[in-house]
């Protein structure tokens, strides 16, 4: 009985939904009574590979041999290796791409129950549940699994990562990645990523709607989202009619996403874009229709027309960030 | 080109959701049922265009009881030549992709495509787990899906790029916004659809999750309105109460 964590690292730091993966795959093995492996796919500083410890887990297995661009087939080949290893029950991922590629495949290697999106802890008074949401998030249900292996994914942003400032042992696992020989050739494509916040990890989001009128006045928009830090975002009536591009989208057909705070501003809040933001925690809602239906989810809310609001708000933003220098 | 595209029954996206017996089944009441947009607007029609330039059948696949038919037809209308449907009721992932994987084991699909999730259960767990069964390679979240010889491929949009996987065939893939334009039936798809066939086959797998009980999230408490032209009011709000800056 152990608990597997997979990990990830990009340019030598863990990903933020990793360290909460970690930080969730430990508070488990404690409630189960067992100890947390973390596996580490990418190259990893010593100090980075240490952060694994801080959130909980007692060993760190490192895979640093990994190529950049994300192999599935690999990313299964180290999970069904390292279960092997430390004779792990219970499987964690993040509920990400590398989630969506190969939670499924070793939940099904392993004829282990699997519990996508997860976001809590399990409940283990009677058998062993987890909440997800469900109904792109109009609803929760919690889920049992009904077989002895067990494969999570953690939704993003969801169960917050907490330290807890113990030490995990670093063993190389590249044993598994020599030799590999992947069916897949990946290779990355530019693209544009406007300012490069990473629209799903972002966890302040500005987005904007067919209440601009037209393309050419999204520097409101962008300046706002600047003086924030914040990623920009998109309803889908603008991404269809190319004012802004697809990956901007979000909604029940583009991505969900769950940042701390959401502004949309010139959106009327149909049922499938909320379905894409009703994750965040707080929502301000800028639109000149004191009827537009966001309203009703949203926490704040500004009646007023875009472009004359936008730009007093980003003014009140810069005045704070100078008085809070 | 022989594809096998997966589909999946849902309710339309907007439904008002509840629940009865005691919060643990979904209240179907009144409910209208679509294809999951995901498995009809992109995985079905790139399933359909593949089969128009490169020639082939198309065959689509769902699990459910009879009351999914109608759903069924709805695809075969858009073109799809036949249907099979797993006679079941689909509790959970690992048994329904095990009835489907069952079910193509030695029929030579050369692609089983499906949508990235349901909107319903949103698991994005059924087409990655019919890839396992069947020891095949698995792409998820394809945005563009093309044939080269005897490979696909497969484009995914990933936070602030796009990677271009390449994979030989047989392979599985489950679509993403982008792979392919939504179509509507025509009047010669809808007449078509009702005499075409839907294979009936039992399911060969038992779940290995089940519900315990569903939950409405809490109501959002009645929205804050602030004056236009006080923005101060707005950004110290968001600092001290909502704590988000």
């Amino acid at each position: 009985m152990a608990v597997l964590i997979f990990a990830e690292s990009n340019n030598g730091k863990l990903k933020k939904a990793s360290l909460e993966s970690i930080s969730y795959g430990s508070r488990i093995a404690k409630m189960l009574g067992t100890e947390a492996t973390a596996l580490v796919c990418g190259d990893a500083s010593p100090e980075e590979l240490a952060k694994a410890g801080t959130f909980g887990a007692k060993k760190v297995l490192h895979a640093s041999k990994v190529p950049t661009n994300f192999d599935p087939q690999l990313a299964a080949t180290l999970v069904q290796k390292a279960v092997d290893k430390t004779g792990a029950d219970t499987v964690i991922f993040s509920h990400d791409y590398a989630g969506r590629s190969v939670a499924p495949r070793i939940s099904a290697l392993l004829q282990a129950g699997l519990i996508s999106g997860a976001v809590s802890l399990p409940d283990t008074s009677a058998g062993f549940s987890v909440k997800k949401n469900v109904f792109s998030g109009k609803a929760i249900a919690e889920i049992s699994i009904n077989t002895s292996k067990r494969v999570i994914s953690l939704l993003p942003n969801s169960v917050p990562a907490e330290q807890v400032n113990e030490t995990a042992s670093v063993e190389a696992f590249n044993d598994a990645t020599d030799g590999f020989v992947s069916g897949l050739n990946i290779t990355k494509k530019a693209v544009d990523n406007s300012g490069g916040i990473l629209l799903t990890e972002a966890e302040l989001v500005v987005s904007a709607g067919r209440g601009m009128k037209g393309p050419e006045n999204w520097n409101v928009v962008e300046d706002l989202a600047n003086m924030l830090g914040a990623a920009t975002a998109c309803s889908r009536p603008v991404s269809d009619i190319g004012w802004r591009p697809h990956h901007e989208h979000v909604g029940q057909t583009g991505i969900a996403i769950r940042p701390n705070l959401y502004i949309a501003i010139g959106i009327s809040g149909a049922i499938q874009h909320l379905a894409g933001v009703n994750g965040s925690k707080v929502i301000v809602v800028i639109n000149k229709d004191s009827e537009a239906p966001f309203f009703k989810a949203a926490d704040y809310g500004v009646v007023g027309d875009a472009m004359e609001v936008v730009p007093k708000l980003t003014e009140a933003f810069r005045k704070f960030k100078l008085q809070n220098a | 080109m022989k594809i096998l595209v997966c589909i999946s029954q849902v309710p339309d996206t907007t439904t008002k959701i509840s629940f009865v017996d005691n919060d643990t089944r979904f209240n179907e009441d009144k409910v209208q049922y679509i294809v999951n947009p995901y498995d009809e607007w992109y995985a079905l029609v790139r399933a359909l265009e593949l089969k128009e330039t490169l020639g082939g059948n198309v065959t689509i696949i769902t699990v459910g009881t009879s009351a999914v038919d109608a759903v069924v037809r709805k695809a075969l209308a858009i073109g799809a030549d036949d249907a099979v449907r797993i006679d079941m009721d689909p509790t959970d992932a690992y048994s329904v992709a095990k009835s489907i994987a069952d079910y193509a084991t030695g029929k030579g699909y050369d692609i089983i495509l499906s949508g990235k999730e349901t909107i319903d259960y949103n698991g994005s767990e059924v087409p990655g787990m019919i890839a396992a069964l069947l020891n095949l390679p698995f792409i998820a979240l394809g945005s563009k899906l093309d044939i080269e010889g005897n490979s696909a491929v497969i484009e995914v949009e990933l936070d602030g790029g796009i990677e271009v996987i390449k994979t030989t065939l047989p392979a599985v893939i489950s679509a993403a916004k982008g792979m392919a334009e939504a179509r509507i039936p025509n009047m010669r798809g809808i007449m078509a659809a009702r005499t075409k066939s839907i294979e009936v086959v039992s399911g060969t797998a038992a779940p290995l999750v089940s519900i315990k009980k569903f939950e409405l999230p809490n109501p959002k408490s009645a929205v804050k309105l602030i004056d236009p032209d006080n923005m101060d009011q707005l950004v110290q709000l968001l600092h001290s109460e909502a704590k988000v800056i």
